[in-house]
């Protein structure tokens, strides 16, 4: 037994099917659904919703610069569009792609049943869906948030931004942040409590740690946004003066509250991307991940540097000599721990036997992209430089490659490379990689040439400009560059949607890969594994899928045949097993905080309404158990103080 | 809960670096020399302090599984932190008739602000050790085997209070 990276335990079979070990189903089991798999998919699905809400905006803007004095929208909409473009695409699309892949992915990586808070994580969700309506509800209410998506003070205070957009997004955005430190909570206690046997830290598959710092970050970060927000909350709602010059108040404290969250922020986008290439390129080159200490070890370096550039956006605000000369050098020393990242995915590649699937495409994509953002991001170090390039479309140009060209790219790969898993279909590889090529070349047509108009010295946020400046014809070309960038997510969800009614039914290995959740069936059952694996290297099936070359050494004195364990789908599941019973309560609560929120803008009678719908809620929550079959379980009580802590 | 821990002190790190900068930028008055009763503070800053003296006496009566000693500790604590709330509301309504507003000046924002959400904060524990004596009472939900959830509400209370002696410092110890 002890070369198997998938033992299995003495006690087999003594399990009868009653209701409990069914998967429900029908829509109310994936309103009350705790089950990590579901709310995975459900992220997935609103994130995937957000993208493409998020691109539209950025159409109707493109459309807008297309030709020089266009009058298609107005001043004041243009603004509305970028602000929200920018809110939408960080807090709504990628963040949650992310979050849904940490949801989905982590406890099948760790060899886990659940999360350790499935009640939290479900809540997480739905504060997540009634925080993005909040967030839009200004589109419908007479304006969106307008300020930017760093709403600089005292641009948003009440002299100047009369309207109630601005409201909108200190709203939403406090709503957003409870569901970022729900999750990041929960990912940060599943990953350290709840692994399989076996699975030292130093085992962990490299998409769990980049998972663990960024919730990490997350918990870190949010903070210093929440208070924030909360002072100008309170600024805009009761007349406080943190953000006002005549009174004494500091607008640029404001910014510097924002860029301590504003910077980790990025790396809360980026390291996900990192883990999920750090997965996908060893199985597509079929060697194990070149150097993955070096790989954790400079993801957690850029953590903590991360913590300490912030100032880097803010170079022209004139810091003096001192603070600007030290935070261009720990920008600059950023870029080590980065490079050395993508000089392990390079070694990875080189001697490998490449097998250029589409996932594999879109992480090559990620790598080449990547280091021309990281390259136009070392340049940003520089403060004399930054000073020409602060607030052109240089930065843009610079902000979208790794943003785009690198987490949105990272992200796309990896829902090829798990939508088998995921939808127990294979998706239709031609049209991948179609989608591949026209979003490598659409991207580029769009991003590219904004370099050389940020140069040429067109800022960025202005809503139209004059012929004269000589501007229009990259415009224009960026514009119509848009339409292949279109066309390929027209092939991507034509390639979702026909492989979800009509795709081959999707093995449980297709990728021939090495992490424990290719064990188990696609889609996996809701109870995930029936025996929790024991794990003893790093790339635990293919130690068991090929002893000889990733074997522990002790190999050989096992005469069972070694298949027999790797796909367990024919096994009765564990007797022992808890599942978590479903909930409806996590919706109460978060919806009870969303009206409580609300009632800031309507009458505080709401307020106390949606304290009193959170308060049932929570109270429902603590009195359900937590488990199964009712009975009290000690060691799961745990969830309940989190309840309360959440909020 | 100690992942929690560490983004509220973040939380509270920030507002208080908020407070700090927002610290002698006032343009008009009631300044804080005017209106800042040290005294009064003092004592209820004690009483805080106390509470945290019989949390812990609560967590080891529950460890040793005396449920009575346990109640008894509980809702001291409980009162304790009700009494220094009480004293806030007491502290706040006084400073309010003598002119300081949550917009009057910045320092009432900051003031305000910073100490109000410390209450709050006072007030979901109290919340939360009600919860808990209340709890006793249902069979088996506060044990010796599960004092593992007074600890985390215990560790929540200590965590304001150090908290609170950051907030008294600055706010009301070091010279304006």
């Amino acid at each position: 037994m002890a070369t198997r990276a998938i033992a299995r335990p003495s006690q087999v079979g003594a399990v009868k099917h009653d209701e409990t070990l069914s998967e429900p189903r029908g829509l109310w089991s994936w309103i009350t659904t705790i089950d990590h798999k579901r709310i995975g998919i459900m992220y997935l699905l609103l994130s995937i919703f957000y993208l493409f809400v998020g691109g539209i905006e950025a159409g109707l803007m493109r459309v807008q610069l297309s030709h020089p004095d266009n009058t298609f929208v107005s001043a004041d909409t243009f603004n509305q569009l970028f602000t929200m473009h920018g809110t939408t695409m960080i807090f709504l699309a990628v963040m949650p792609m992310s979050a849904a892949f940490f949801n989905y992915l982590v406890p099948l990586m760790i060899g886990a049943r659940d999360v350790a808070f499935p009640r939290l994580n479900a809540f997480s969700w739905w504060v997540l869906l009634f925080g993005s309506i909040v967030l839009n509800l200004g589109w419908f209410t007479g304006g969106a948030p307008n300020a930017g998506w760093f709403n600089y003070a005292n641009l948003t205070s009440s002299a100047f931004s009369p309207g109630h957009n601005v409201d909108w997004w200190v709203l939403g955005i406090q709503i957003l942040g409870l569901s970022s430190l729900a999750t990041s909570f929960n990912m940060i206690v599943t990953i350290i409590n709840m692994r399989a046997p076996g699975m030292g830290l130093m085992r962990m598959p490299p998409f769990v740690w980049m998972t663990l710092i960024t919730a990490v970050l997350i918990v870190m970060a949010f903070p210093s946004l929440t208070v924030g927000t909360t002072f100008l909350m309170f600024d805009r709602f009761f007349d406080t003066n943190f953000f006002v010059p005549e009174a004494g108040g500091s607008p640029l404290l404001w910014q510097h509250l924002f860029w301590v969250f504003g910077h980790p922020e990025v790396y809360i986008m980026i390291l996900p991307a990192f883990g999920i290439v750090s997965e996908i390129i060893p199985v597509f080159s079929r060697k194990p991940l070149f150097g993955y200490s070096a790989v954790i070890f400079s993801g957690i370096a850029i953590a903590i540097l991360g913590f300490g550039v912030w100032a880097h956006h803010m170079f022209t605000v004139g810091m003096g000599p001192v603070p600007t000369s030290v935070f261009a050098l720990t920008t600059m020393l950023i870029a080590l721990p980065t490079g050395v990242k993508i000089f392990n995915w390079t070694f990875t590649m080189w001697g490998g036997h490449l097998n250029l699937k589409s996932p594999m495409l879109f992480m090559i994509g990620f790598i080449s992209m990547f280091i021309i953002g990281g390259i136009s991001g070392v340049m940003h170090a520089s403060p004399p430089v930054d000073m020409q390039q602060q607030d052109s479309y240089f930065v843009v140009a610079h902000f979208h490659y790794v943003l785009f060209g690198g987490s949105l790219f990272g992200l796309m790969g990896a829902i090829y490379y798990w939508f088998p898993k995921m939808s127990g279909r294979m998706f239709h590889e031609g049209l991948a990689k179609a989608h591949f090529v026209f979003m490598f070349l659409g991207f580029n047509f769009v991003f590219m040439p904004m370099h050389w108009l940020g140069l040429e010295g067109m800022p960025r946020r202005i809503y139209t400009y004059s012929e004269d400046t000589g501007w229009a014809g990259w415009n224009l070309f960026i514009s119509l560059g848009l339409f292949v960038l279109v066309f390929s997510f027209i092939l991507f969800t034509v390639n979702m949607l026909m492989s979800l009614v009509a795709g081959e039914k999707a093995p449980s290995d297709p990728w021939d890969s090495d992490t424990l959740e290719w064990s188990i069936p696609s889609p996996p059952p809701f109870y995930n594994f029936a025996h929790i694996p024991t794990v003893t290297t790093r790339v635990p099936l293919w130690t068991e899928k090929y002893p000889d070359v990733y074997g522990t050494g002790a190999h050989g004195s096992d005469s069972e045949p070694e298949m027999h364990n790797i796909y367990p789908a024919d096994e009765e599941p564990d007797a022992s097993m808890h599942m978590p019973n479903p909930s409806i309560h996590p919706l109460i609560l978060a919806f009870g905080i969303t009206i409580g929120f609300l009632g800031l803008l309507i009458h505080p009678g709401v307020i106390v309404l949606g304290g009193a719908i959170a308060f049932i809620g929570l109270f429902g929550w603590v009195l359900q158990p937590a488990v199964g079959d009712g009975e009290s379980h000690d060691e799961h009580d745990p969830v309940e103080p989190v309840a309360h802590t959440a909020r | 809960m100690w992942t929690f821990l560490a983004s509220d002190c973040m939380f509270f790190g920030a507002l208080i670096a908020g407070y700090m900068v927002s610290r002698n930028r006032s343009v008009v008055g009631p300044y804080p020399d005017d209106i800042l009763n040290i005294p009064f503070t003092s004592l209820s800053s004690f009483v805080l302090l106390m509470s945290s003296l019989a949390m812990v006496l609560a967590l080891s009566a529950i460890q040793k599984g005396r449920i009575r000693l346990f109640r008894i500790w509980v809702m001291t604590t409980a009162l304790l932190g009700l009494i220094f709330l009480g004293g806030q509301i007491y502290e706040f309504t006084e400073f309010k008739h003598e002119g300081l507003g949550l917009s009057t000046n910045l320092f009432g924002s900051s003031f305000y602000v910073l100490t109000g959400i410390h209450g709050t904060h006072v007030a979901l524990g109290v919340t939360w050790l009600v919860a808990l004596f209340l709890g006793s009472f249902r069979k088996g939900l506060v044990t010796k085997a599960s004092a593992i959830n007074v600890e985390i509400a215990g560790l929540y209370w200590h965590f304001v209070d150090i908290v609170w002696i950051i907030i008294f410092t600055v706010v009301y110890l070091l010279p304006y």
